[in-house]
């Protein structure tokens, strides 16, 4: 028992919220051995990152509370200890990174501070700390280090950021490591590096990983053990070969289940003539360009979906197509038409057939709004489609369509969840019985299982009511399930287009091949082979 | 960036001249202010005639500029000395009470409103938003005269009005204080508690960081940023000239100035106290986006 190097035995805690008592986790145990990874592995709302914050005492009491259990590290159990002593531990022998590095870092001092400060905090010299962060930040793999070190955290990317909180939690050689989600806001090729990065340096000093994700593919490619949790309590534990291969609870099948990537394929209906054609559209913010001219088509009832790294240009062409931003160049023929040269006055009409689904439907749908108002306002615009006594109907009628209750039309939209707000929001959208939707990004936000709701409610759509979508999207396996055919984008161009079964089967650029090998799979196995084939692109 | 700014603002103060200058002709003819009651026409003819208020409005105004351009701002009616002289005088004794007023402003709503971030929903949050609440609502005029019947007249402990001795300035910047005292600490307050629930403090309790320094060094700095605007917004106000305490306490500041020059039609005064204040306030609004660059990076770079 005493041989872990953190245990953590029947830990409950709760909170207490405006809404009542919230158990967050209901008496969990688990246990983290030296050189291990362990996972944490649960959607939001699962309490998966509640025993880290007890780990580290960063649970604010009150409105938190931990109404039993023990926290034991090298002898002791932590939530007896003092305030003092755990924050000597703190960052010196226990570190932990999170989810999203830029607001995480603080963004008025230079990095080299921030990670020279972990070592000052515990009492090292300042030159002796500086001289730490300057090896770590060439360790993992910022450039130019010693000039990085007077910069600040908004001059670095995304994954150069992560690679600093790295380098800030590992300046004093912790036994233990703590990552709460620390890919999830990155690329597929970044989450790549930044995983073996960590598991490289997990072999160098000898530490246990604690890694926790709502990702099963960061559980197959990191973890030596997992634990599978749900609504606060722990449902499964076991290897992630086990855990994937012979699931015992229903849990952790639903969850397998619901992972993208297992479907078959799309094949290409035949093609039909294009609704849609998109010719050397451009676009540059001052001297940068964003799109350097994409050409494509898209045919009545077709799903195209749009794939690339962050920066390269994917929300660009859907803005530009529904003019929320002016293009610099190019055409966009609607119905043979060229939407860019269309007055306000004619766009606005022709605004119905063409719908977006956003990222975000916390921010895109209008706080202040009922469900109903939020569905029906486009009738108020494009008068033609309902006449208003049938509005409630109507409305009630998509919200049944989208898997929502009628008697949801009085509410606002924060007292739902994320995935039923992203339901309202394409009922928005269908309100307006469009012949094609954008979906920006539309399902990146959710967890695994509500992702899948909501891809077959698009997929239900899409055979019931022919419409087309533009599919922009991060998610490889989600594209492969989802799309008839794929742009492949890079740095503002399209470098590969095909349809999806060509782009997954036998992809032709690079890049493409390396967004493939990046991506995660839930399943062990096929993890073991993409992993070689990345390590051989690495080499080659 | 500077320049740009430099040459709106001169805009705006020529803008300013003009109007002032024939709204406060408006006002009626010095002559029946500055001469006896009883004075002949000729003799008033005679004062208007030295004092070129005979001429048309528009050549007046261009010889106003004319002299402008050679910086010669006219001189008072009413003391018969160069009217900036004047406006300088009574504007070293407003900038002293604004400086004075504003540091201890600064220095008292930062120390309160962090303490009271840190003690959210505690008493000593509560009595402090509850008395920032009625400072930053109450009336001067109204706080400035109960302040003169308490302590003045009827404990005897601070002169009622004028200047001379270090007890003249208590009663105005006590008043003075209150309004913006009230408004910034409640600034501070509200984003100090924004920053101490921020991301990058977890990262430091993580990294095992004192209590102290979370807060003076990693909160502190980036809470500062929405209150310098504030502080900026007080500061001008007070630079203006705080016109019915000045008036109140018989301050010889530039609000006081003003009031009286309007009252009395001493054009040129009025118009060279507006032009120093607006440049005063122009070089604030500078000091205010120096001091923002250099708390915030990503407005350097």
């Amino acid at each position: 028992m005493a041989d872990h190097l953190l245990e953590v035995r029947n830990l409950s805690v709760r909170f207490h919220t405006a809404q009542g008592v919230v158990n967050a986790v209901n008496g969990i145990s688990w246990h983290l051995d030296k050189g291990e990874t362990l996972a944490i592995l649960g959607e939001s709302g699962s309490g998966k990152s509640v025993s880290a914050s007890a780990i580290m005492n960063l649970i604010d009491m009150p409105p938190g509370e931990i109404t039993c259990g023990e926290i034991l590290f090298d002898g002791i159990d932590l939530l007896k200890a003092s305030v003092e002593d755990r924050r000597r531990l703190n960052g010196k022998r226990i570190a932990m990174i999170f989810q999203h590095p830029l607001s995480h870092l603080n963004p008025v001092y230079p990095v080299g501070w921030q990670i020279a400060e972990t070592a000052m905090a515990h009492g090292r010299g300042k030159a002796e700390a500086y001289d730490r962060a300057l090896a770590l930040m060439e360790r993992v793999g910022i450039p130019n280090a010693r000039a990085a070190m007077a910069k600040y955290p908004h001059q670095f990317s995304g994954g150069q950021r992560q690679r600093l909180m790295i380098a800030m939690a590992l300046v004093l050689k912790p036994e233990i490591l703590i990552a709460d989600e620390p890919t999830t806001a990155l690329d597929v090729t970044v989450q790549a590096e930044v995983l073996s990065l960590l598991e490289e340096l997990k072999a160098e000093t000898g530490m246990g990983l604690l890694m926790i994700t709502h990702d099963l593919g960061v559980v197959a490619e990191a973890a030596d053990r997992a634990v599978v949790m749900e609504r606060g309590r722990i449902v499964e534990t076991g290897t992630p070969h086990e855990l994937y291969y012979n699931p015992q609870h229903p849990y952790t099948r639903k969850l397998l289940a619901a992972a993208p990537g297992k479907g078959e394929m799309r094949s290409t209906p035949a093609a039909a003539a294009p609704i849609l054609r998109v010719q050397d559209l451009r676009k540059s913010y001052g001297g940068f360009q964003a799109l350097k001219g994409a050409t494509f088509d898209l045919h009545a009832g077709e799903t195209l979906a749009v794939v690339g790294e962050s920066g390269s240009g994917k929300s660009t062409i859907a803005r530009l197509i529904l003019r929320l931003e002016e293009a610099t160049a190019g055409c966009v023929l609607w119905q043979g038409d060229d939407l860019l040269t269309k007055s306000p006055r004619q766009m606005a009409r022709v605004r119905r057939q063409l719908q977006m689904v956003f990222q975000d439907p916390t921010q895109s749908l209008n706080p202040h709004m009922s469900v109903f108002q939020i569905i029906s306002e486009g009738w108020a615009i494009h008068r033609d489609i309902v006449p208003k006594v049938q509005w409630k109907a109507r409305v009630a009628e998509l919200l049944q369509q989208v898997g929502l209750e009628p008697g949801h039309a009085l509410r606002v939209p924060h007292q739902f969840s994320g995935g039923q707000r992203q339901r309202i929001a394409i009922a928005r959208a269908l309100a307006l019985e469009p012949e094609v939707i954008i979906c920006d990004e539309a399902v990146s936000a959710l967890d695994v299982a509500i992702q899948k709701q909501v891809i077959d409610l698009l997929g239900e759509l899409r055979n019931r009511l022919g419409i087309a979508f533009i599919f922009i999207a991060h998610d490889l396996p989600l594209v492969g399930d989802f799309a008839d055919r794929v742009l492949v984008m890079q740095a503002g161009e399209i470098v590969e287009q095909g349809t999806v079964r060509q782009i997954f089967d036998a992809p032709q650029q690079a890049y493409t091949q390396r967004l493939l090998f990046a991506g995660l799979d839930a399943d062990p196995d096929i993890h073991a082979t993409r992993r070689s084939a990345r390590l051989a692109m690495a080499r080659g | 960036m500077l320049s740009k700014r430099a040459v709106s603002s001169f805009v705006s103060l020529l803008v300013l001249i003009v109007l002032v200058f024939f709204l406060s002709r408006l006002t009626g003819d010095p002559a029946s202010l500055y001469l006896p009651v009883d004075a002949s026409e000729a003799m008033r003819e005679n004062f208007r005639e030295i004092n070129g208020l005979n001429d048309p409005v528009l050549v007046q105004f261009g010889n106003y500029l004319s002299d402008l351009v050679r910086l010669d701002f006219g001189d008072s009616l009413r003391k018969a000395r160069p009217a900036m002289d004047v406006v300088l005088e009574a504007f070293v004794w407003t900038l002293w009470l604004a400086a004075i007023t504003m540091v201890l402003v600064v220095v008292a709503a930062i120390v309160v409103g962090s303490i009271a971030a840190f003690n959210v929903g505690k008493p000593f949050d509560r009595i402090a938003s509850v008395f920032s609440l009625i400072g930053a609502s109450a009336p001067d005029f109204w706080i400035a005269i109960v302040g003169i019947v308490l302590f003045s007249v009827t404990l005897g402990w601070l002169p009622t009005s004028g200047t001379g001795t270090v007890w003249h300035w208590v009663l105005p910047i006590a008043v003075l204080f209150i309004r913006p005292f009230g408004l910034i600490l409640q600034i501070v307050r509200g984003s100090m508690i924004n920053a101490l629930g921020s991301a990058y403090v977890k990262t430091a309790r993580a990294k095992g960081v004192k209590s102290s320094p979370i807060i003076f060094v990693h909160t502190l700095r980036n809470a500062m940023l929405p209150v310098i605007t504030v502080i900026g917004d007080q500061a001008a106000a007070l630079l203006n000239g705080a016109v019915v305490v000045e008036s109140i306490f018989g301050f010889p500041g530039v609000g006081k100035l003003m009031i009286d020059s309007i009252l009395q039609r001493d054009f040129n005064v009025i118009l060279a106290a507006i032009m120093v204040t607006a440049i005063a306030i122009f070089l604030m609004n500078i000091l205010i986006d120096v001091a923002y660059a250099l708390l915030d990076p990503c407005i350097r770079t």
